[in-house]
Formats: C-alpha cells, structure tokens, sequence
C-alpha cells in the first residue's frame, strides 16, 4: 500500500518533534545517549503512531504487539516515543535519570507504564522475544513480536543462540529490527569487530531479511507489511540509519554513542531540527 | 587515632581532599604492569576508553586486543591466551564482567587455574545516572565464591593503581573491583600494600569497622567523629576480600569484641559475609554488615544514591553504637 503524502508528512513531523524532546530530556539529564536515538526516532515513530496494534491507556492489553527494546541505552526514543503516544505526561521526560524517576536510565519493567521488558545489558533481547512468540504460538494468539536491536549487539554470542532458535521454531509472528547505523562505542562496527554480509547470516538461519531505509516511513511501512505474509520464517528488517540523525554535527560520529549535549550543542541541534521542521511543513 | 605508619594523605580530613575515580588508577597501573613486563596483554569488549584501558592500547597497540560487545568470549579468549604464556587482563563494566561471563571464568579461569586478570569497572551504586542494569553489587559474591580467585577492592586510586601492578605479578586468577565515580584519594604512594594483607588506617580498641572501597573513607570520618565522643575505632582497610587477612581481623575482633563492616555491595555474600564467617567460626563477637539491603539499585546521581542506599557515616555510627550495646550485654 502506498502511503498518502498527508500520513507520510504526519509521521515527518512527529518524528521531527519526537527528535527535539530527545534532545532537551538529554540536556536535562546531562548524561545519556544521543546518536541512537535520533537514529531510531523514524522507526520508533511509524511503529506506535503507524504499526503496532497497542493502546496507551491500556498498556496490559492482551492482544497487543509486544514492543522489546534490546539495546536499551537507546531508551531515550522509546520513552519519548511513548509519551508523545500517550502513556504518561509528556512532561516527565525531563526526569530521565533522576533520583526517583520513573524514566531509569535504561529501561526497567514495571517502573514505566508501556515497557515490556528491562534492559541496557545487550544481547538478549531477542531471546525474551523468542520466549513471547513461542508462547502466542503455542497459545494460538496474532499478535506479534517486535524486536529491536543494535548493531553493536551483533556481536554478542546471545544473539546468535535467539537468531538460530527462532529459525528452528519458524517463528513468522517475530520481527527482528538491527539498527545498522555502523557505530558503537569505541568505533565504527566493521573496525570493531566485522558483522558483514549480516543479510548472508541472518538468511543461513532461516530467516527472511529485508533491507530498508529506516528514514524511509514508506520503507517501513512495507517491511512491517511484507513480514506479515511471510510463513514459517522469522523476518529481519535491516533497518540503515544515520546516527545521530538530524544533527550535523553528530551525525555518524560514534563519539555520540554515550553523550548528552551541553547547552550550547543542545541549542544549535534544535536549531538545525526546526528547520527540518520547516522544511517538512513546506513540502 | 590515625596510624603515622599508613602514611595516608595529608589532607585527609579536608573538605577540598582531591577525588579520582579507581579506574583511573588501574589505567596508569596497567601501562606499568606492561612496562615491566612484555608478556601483558590487555583485552576489552567495546569499553576501552571508559574501563580507562585506552592508555596501554595507545602505547602498546600490538598487545591490545578488541573483542567488541562478547564478555563470553573476553575471558575465554583470555583463558586461551594465558595457556600460551600471557598475562591477560580483560576489562569490561563488572555487571557483564564478571557478570555475564561468570560461567566461563569459572571454568576457563579458575578452575583451568590460568592468570587472567578480570577488570570489572563501573562497580557499585555510585554508578550513578545509567541505572539498576550497570550498578554492579553482586560481584564480590560471585567471584569470592571461586576457588583458586583473589579479590581486590582497593579504597582510591592510588590503592588501584598498586593492586594492579600486584596482581600482574601473582600468577593466579583474580578479580579487581573499580569504582566509575570520583573517590577521595586517601592513601599515598608511601601507603604499603600487598595482596591479602589488610592495613589498619585508624587505631582503636572499642569497635573495628572494616571496610573496602570508597566506603574505607566513610568509616575514617566516623572514626575521627567519635573519637571526640570517647569511643575509640579501629578501622581496617580490608582490600583483599579474598584471601582474607585472617590475623589481621582475628586480632581485631579479640581486642574490640564489636565489628562493623562497610561496602558498596549487597549485604549478603561480600565483604562482610567473608568477615562473619571467619569471625564466627574462630571468635564470635557481635557484628553488623553495613551495604546494600537485598535490593536492585536506581539512577540518580552517586552521592544522592548512596545516602538513599544508606551508606552514610550516619548509618555506620548508628551500626557502631549497636555493636557497642550488643557486647556490653
Ligand atoms: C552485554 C553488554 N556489554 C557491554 C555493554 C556496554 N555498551 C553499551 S552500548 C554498547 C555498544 C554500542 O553499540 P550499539 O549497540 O550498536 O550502539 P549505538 O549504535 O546505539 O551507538 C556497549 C558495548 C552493554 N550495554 N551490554
Ligand atoms: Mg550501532
């Protein structure tokens, strides 16, 4: 289905707002991680303005799409994704990291309406997503598993054991997302350990890979789609993105891995998104 | 009073005592452990520059291993390179090492008795702001549980930078805990230290607090405090958790009769656990294990975490006062 231009522009411009709160949760935080987050914001956006089947004000509904973040450092795009959808006041976002908040500085179960699962120790994300397909397959449900990962998690041997059990269990109602934006801590993914040709892998295991854009809300929006008629496979959308989107200046630079900005690249950074904003408004 | 022979800072007890994070200290230790010996490797899972290894990979980049985000594979890997003649050192935030590769370490490790030298920095509450899932306060538990594992936890910096050097030389499998916060630098280069000897910083005859880590400086400002109340502390330094200095605590407990322990870890299966259990076993005397109660941590900022999570000089004078009450009985 092509998306109309008016939906595609409402997602723009969510995603242009989702992307100015993460900058300002961060200065107030003054710690935390940038560059994911702003890489992620598209995808996070079409998935709960757009794709999942969920309820805000009924997180515990029992038919929803479980959401399962992964690389939970990147919390920053979830929270304020989650927000701005209506599971508690947007203006709670300025607590992130703060004594007593409920936004932690990675995400744990129970603390957050919305949350599925607690995480920041990477790599077993996908297991738990596993675990919550096996079981609606078991139990004959339809909805489905979102899985989101980092690339930088890739390489973890705990991935490896989820990827090779969801092939085995042809776990179609499972959707795995890799945020390849090609960065992780100390450096660029393919200097720090290679992962390529990461589609070659994932298909050896039995999964379906689709590569997209993950700026793309049409790119998403057929990967999500596409999943659906696949049969007997998991599917692997291999999500390119710019870290740091949006913001020159941190755009695919790992040194924004793990960064808030200060007040003064905070300022410049919404700068630079508010003319995004125009210019989507103008289109 | 403080004990002359610890040499500790001068500055001590001044509000504007200079704070560094240990793990800096194990960064310059590292580099000197190297430039001593050619056979140091260093390995790190995709934390080089906050685990502060980033210095050893800069000036010797041949010696430097990268595993990328695999703490399984970091010490199975280690495990490998000190069975072909190599002193491994493996650094990692202490919740995925030792944390998620407790297995493998116990195995490859311990158990196959080989060298490795786990570094597991970001230890404790004062993690701060990143949370629960990094703020390790389970890790001298897991590790002091090893047989064949030697298990530091130096009080500041300088203490790190020593306990380094001395593990590079011990030939065993050991553990060094660091703190990612700034921590009161407390000792000198002229402080001693060897593994397994505990030192006493403060000498008392009433109470004895030992404590490890940051919280070492907590227990000397009680010690100073109550010391104008009449009660006299002994305050032990007890960096090596495991082997424990068993003289040293025994005598402790026989001349004080009241013991108080402190330490930025779960109040089961640490520092104070090792002590109970030797103490009781030998010369029971009443005791209270100050640390984390049973519980999950929070974000926050250190000092903020630490006063909700009851490691203030407050708490370890009330624990003092109760010992005190317990052994008058
Ligand atoms: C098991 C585990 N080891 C180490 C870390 C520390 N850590 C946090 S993020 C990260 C890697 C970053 O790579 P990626 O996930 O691709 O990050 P991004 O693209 O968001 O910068 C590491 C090593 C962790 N969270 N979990
Ligand atoms: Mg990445």
């Amino acid at each position: 289905m092509t998306l109309p231009d008016s939906a595609i522009k409402h997602l723009e411009l969510k995603a242009n707002e989702i992307r100015q709160d993460i900058i300002k949760m961060l200065l107030e935080a003054g710690s935390g991680h940038s560059a994911g987050p702003l890489g992620m914001a598209d995808i996070l956006t079409a998935l709960y303005f757009h794709i999942l089947h969920h309820n805000p004000h009924n997180p515990d509904l029992a038919d929803r799409d479980r959401l399962v973040l992964s690389n939970g450092h990147i919390c920053p795009v979830l929270y304020t994704t989650l927000a701005h959808s209506g599971y508690f006041p947007v203006s709670e976002l300025k607590t992130l990291r703060k004594l007593g908040t409920r936004l932690q500085g990675h995400p744990h179960r129970g603390s957050l309406p919305g949350l599925e699962t607690t995480s920041g120790p990477l790599g077993s994300g996908l297991s738990q997503s596993c675990g919550m397909a096996y079981v609606a397959k078991m139990d004959q449900k339809t909805w489905r598993v979102i899985c989101l990962m980092s690339d930088g998690e890739q390489e973890a041997g705990n991935t490896w054991e989820a990827v090779m059990f969801a092939g085995k269990n042809k776990l179609d109602n499972l959707v795995g997302v890799i945020d390849r934006n090609n960065i992780q801590i100390d450096g660029f993914t393919e200097d720090i350990m290679p992962l390529e040709p990461l589609k070659d892998k994932y298909e050896s295991f039995n999964w379906h890979v689709v590569d997209i854009d993950g700026h793309n809300f049409q790119s998403i929006h057929d990967a999500f789609d596409l999943a659906k008629t696949i049969h007997s496979k998991p599917t692997l959308i291999l999500a390119h993105t710019t870290p740091g989107k949006g913001v020159s200046f941190m755009e695919n630079k790992y040194e924004w891995h793990g960064k808030a900005p200060n007040k003064q690249e905070a300022e410049e950074a919404l700068t630079q998104l508010r003319h995004i904003e125009e210019a989507i408004r103008h289109a | 009073m403080l004990n002359d022979q610890a040499h500790l800072n001068p500055k001590l007890f001044d509000d504007d005592i200079e704070q560094v994070p240990s793990r800096n200290g194990y960064g310059e230790g590292l580099v000197l452990a190297a430039d001593a010996n050619d056979q140091v490797v260093a390995l790190c899972a995709d934390l080089t520059e906050s685990t502060r290894t980033e210095e050893f990979a800069k000036k010797y980049p041949n010696r430097f291993i990268e595993i990328g985000v695999a703490e399984q594979n970091l010490a199975a890997v280690a495990s490998g390179m000190a069975a072909a003649g190599k002193v491994p050192f493996i650094t990692s935030y202490a919740v995925f090492s030792p944390g998620r590769n407790w297995e493998q370490i116990r195995t490859t490790v311990c158990y196959n008795n080989q060298p490795v030298k786990i570094i597991g920095s970001h230890a404790g509450i004062s993690v701060g702001p990143d949370g629960a899932t990094h703020q390790a306060l389970e890790d001298l538990a897991i590790m002091r549980a090893l047989p064949n594992m030697v298990v530091v936890c130096p009080c500041d910096s300088i203490e790190a930078k020593k306990a380094t050097v001395a593990i590079a030389k011990n030939s065993k499998p050991s553990y060094l805990r660091l703190s990612r916060s700034d921590v009161p630098v407390i000792t000198t280069e002229s402080t001693s230290f060897e593994i397994g000897k505990a030192e006493v910083f403060y000498e008392g005859k009433d109470v004895a607090i030992i404590a490890c880590g940051q919280m070492v400086y907590r227990a000397l400002l009680v010690a100073k405090e109550l010391k104008e109340h009449g009660i006299s502390i002994r305050v032990i330094n007890n960096h090596t958790i495991k082997p424990l200095d068993q003289k040293t605590i025994l005598k402790a407990a026989e001349e004080t009769r009241a013991v108080v322990t402190v330490e930025e870890h779960q109040i089961h299966g640490g520092l104070g656990a090792a002590v109970a259990e030797l103490i009781s076993q030998n010369f029971p005397v009443p005791i209270k294990i100050i640390g984390i109660e049973d519980r999950f941590g929070e974000s926050g900022e250190p000092e903020e975490l630490l006063e909700k999570f009851g490691l203030t000089t407050e708490n370890i004078k009330k624990a003092v006062l109760q010992v005190l009450r317990m052994k008058e009985k």
